[in-house]
């Protein structure tokens, strides 16, 4: 029998900590902290994965989140009958029908080489038919996107239920992460780190300005909710539903991470990790293990992306900054312990409480140094001292990070290591 | 030829500017890279850090009456270059050398830089607050207009793109002389290429190391600088900046500086040439042919704000076909 001391001590100074908080801040307000607590706990699930389990370096976990909560809003969206009534529909189906044939053709100039076309023919005909279809194609899109905003703003939603959004937003993560993964996972970690925080960088572009497929800076709201909403059952009751289905979501992605960590799968992944050489000398293919893993791990992303968006029914593509959705995730996730997956939801529960606890207590700290200033040294602080406040959290989310590393690179749970044989 | 002009105001001068600017950021990446081996996150941030170095010292010589014929950024710039690289060698000693005499793995200086990259900002923030600024005081910010025969509009170039123009140029010749002519340049290199065999050589990795930063530190304070005299000086470069950095090195070859410059040049003219409305320079053609064809009024292959899918795209080309660069780098 393993030891457990230190995961029940944690565990129950969590509860203390979260006891504090309903005690002095109101049961609404409190749950709405767990709730979002718990959807970043599945979202620090899916980080842990990649980086404790399998050692991947994803600094674009907002492109993911960003995906996949977008995915959710266009599944679950009530429909948009001005959308489908004018020539959007007919339009956006011409559009894909030319890019498909353009796929079709950039695939048949990948395969002459088979009827013997020299290689840089081949590669020529490649180029040239890749942009004949990006030109093609992003001008029809350009006229399709312009009569959709003139005839009814945004295409709006498919009106299905939140659990089939959630489950797509969970897919489509993972599609894009297979694209990413399948380009840099052969190549050093570096790379993947690089080529996530481009990609994310591009996801929060798209989602900002295609108006026509998102409503862009406009926002999405309300979003509907899996669970009967606060006008039925009043906010209390509500809340506490939603914390039900979140919290149950978390135990069963705990429970089956835990399973595959136990599993012959877990073990190979651990071994991939530690010793690469090793492993693919074992005959273990290593990149598409990896492919696996990452992919996995951002699918975990993306739905617990789509459940924080549904919880707080706004959907705001500018509401996706990577130092809430990316680095905090790494702080959870390192100072939790890496691969340890009581460690991630450890770490994501009790920071994300002092991060939104932060805020407040950042404030009235640097309002208290504005007045003393005021008072003793005749000092007039500048008007965005409260933005400056805010940006206090960035230096101390970094600080944490580099400490971390340094002092106690095995989080507060370390993994735990096998004694057997 | 008024279209032309216009091009190569739009597309070839700003290209050339961004493009100096990727390369002096992509030298001090590629150096690290190649050097230290980790991809160095915080390098945006050391850049926005030199500019502000050089706002400071630049309102404190106009302060103190200091006028000159050239913008006062540009007459401390020796001073916010060696505060600058100071501030790297502090970074290095302070949160990188002590990872890598633990023995961590690249990985894990890669995260710290990234510690370090949110530190800067928080930090810069607090003390400048977010909006931005202009970096010029007391001096007017000159314009010079060169006059084409024939042509009714000119060619235009300001006071800050010329200097970065000479600027570039003496960096670039003065790092070709210092890692082709000097010990401590040859050193470097050795050390880029394999480091047991360097240091069995007897040279010494610290003093390497400290030069890196030193070389990285100085470029990216002069990028930095001369980016926010071109523009204005914002707080926020850092990750929009940190990709076509990125892209740069990886395009020129991990560790191959010369490759960073190409690099650097490719990713700002792709840049600069995919935004560019080339509706401007088929007008003339159809005039030409008597309105065989019809030009729509815009015409670029990216539309402007999805302007860092282009560096993105040619990353990703790269890692596809050559992950080596096209001087040849390493994949480490």
């Amino acid at each position: 029998m393993a030891n457990y001391r230190r995961d029940i001590i944690l565990f129950a100074f969590l509860a203390a900590l979260f006891a504090v908080v309903f005690a002095t801040q109101g049961t609404a307000y409190s749950l709405r902290l767990t709730v979002e607590a718990t959807c970043y706990a599945v979202i620090a699930l899916g980080l842990s994965l990649q980086w404790g389990t399998a050692g991947l370096f994803n600094v674009g976990v907002m492109g993911f989140i960003a995906a996949g909560a977008f995915t959710s809003v266009l599944i679950t969206y009530p429909v948009n009958d001005a959308f489908w009534a004018g020539d959007g529909p007919a339009l956006l189906g011409f559009t894909a029908l030319k890019a498909a044939i353009g796929v079709l053709a950039i695939w048949a100039a990948r395969q002459t080489r088979r009827f013997g076309f020299p290689a840089w023919l081949a590669n020529l005909l490649t180029l040239v038919a890749l942009a004949v279809t990006f030109l093609v194609v992003s001008a029809d899109l350009d006229i399709a996107a312009n009569v959709i905003e003139k005839e009814a703003e945004w295409v709006g939603g498919f009106g299905l239920p939140v659990f089939l959004g959630w489950a797509a937003a969970g897919v489509v993560a993972g599609v894009i992460a297979w694209f990413v993964g399948k380009i840099c996972l052969g190549l050093r970690s570096d790379y993947l780190a690089i080529a996530t925080l481009g990609i994310a960088q591009i996801i929060k572009t798209l989602l900002k300005n295609a108006d026509w497929l998102t409503h862009g800076t406009l926002t999405v709201s309300p979003l509907p909710w899996p669970v009967a909403g606060a006008a039925e059952t009043g906010f209390e009751t509500a809340r506490a539903t939603y914390l039900a289905l979140t919290a149950t979501l978390l135990v069963i992605v705990y429970l089956l991470l835990e399973r595959a960590w136990h599993a012959p799968w877990g073990r190979m992944m651990r071994a991939i990790r530690d010793n690469e050489d090793a492993a693919a000398s074992m005959g273990k293919d290593v990149n598409r293990r990896r492919l696996e893993i990452f992919v996995f791990g951002s699918m975990l992303m993306g739905t617990g992306g789509a459940a924080l968006i549904h919880f707080n029914t706004i959907f705001d593509p500018s509401g996706f900054i990577d130092l809430n959705h990316t680095f905090l995730v790494w702080v959870m996730v390192i100072l939790g312990g890496a691969g340890n997956n009581r460690g991630a939801i450890f770490g994501a529960l009790f920071v994300y409480v002092v991060w939104t606890m932060s805020e407040p207590l950042s404030l009235a700290f640097f309002g208290q140094v504005r007045d003393l200033g005021q008072a003793w040294f005749g000092w007039v602080a500048p008007d965005d001292l409260d933005s400056r406040a805010i940006s206090m959290r960035v230096f101390v989310i970094g600080l944490t990070i580099a400490l971390v590393l340094r002092y106690a690179p095995q989080g507060v749970l370390p993994e735990r290591l096998s004694r057997k044989g | 030829m008024n279209e032309l002009i216009f091009f190569v105001n739009k597309a070839l001068i700003s290209g050339f500017v961004i493009g100096s600017i990727y390369a002096l950021g992509a030298i001090g990446v590629t150096l690290v890279f190649g050097i230290l081996r980790f991809a160095h996150f915080a390098h945006g941030d050391l850049m926005t850090v030199g500019a502000f170095v050089a706002y400071v010292l630049a309102a404190a010589a106009a302060a103190a009456g200091v006028t000159a014929p050239v913008p006062l950024a540009v007459v401390v710039l020796p001073a916010v270059i060696v505060v600058t690289a100071v501030m790297a060698l502090g970074l290095d000693r302070a949160f990188y050398r002590p990872l890598r005499r633990a023995g961590s793995p690249g990985v894990v200086l890669v995260m710290a830089s990234i510690g370090v990259t949110l530190m800067l900002q928080g930090l810069i923030r607090l003390f400048a607050g977010p909006r931005s600024r202009e970096m010029y005081f007391t001096e007017p910010k000159d314009i010079f207009r060169i006059d084409i025969p024939g042509a009714a509009s000119k060619i235009v170039v300001t006071e800050p793109q010329l200097i970065l123009f000479v600027f570039t140029l003496v960096a670039v010749v003065a790092l070709h002389w210092f890692l082709s002519r000097s010990r401590l340049g040859k050193a470097m290199r050795a050390v880029s290429d394999n480091p047991d065999l360097a240091r069995i050589t007897g040279i010494s990795i610290e003093t390497v190391v400290r030069a890196t930063w030193i070389i990285g530190g100085g470029l990216a304070a002069i990028a930095g600088t001369m980016l926010s005299l071109d523009v204005t000086l914002k707080p926020d470069l850092s990750f929009n900046i940190l990709l076509p950095i990125f892209a740069a090195t990886i395009v020129g070859g991990i560790g191959q500086p010369y490759g960073a410059i190409a690099g650097g040049f490719l990713v700002g003219f792709s840049e600069t040439l995919a935004v560019f409305n080339w509706s401007v320079l088929l007008r003339p053609i159809a005039r030409f042919t008597d309105g065989a064809f019809e030009v729509p009024a815009k015409l670029a292959f990216v539309p402007t704000e999805y302007k860092l899918m282009v560096p993105f795209i040619i990353l990703v080309i790269v890692l596809i076909w050559r992950p080596t660069g096209i001087f040849k780098g390493r994949v480490l």
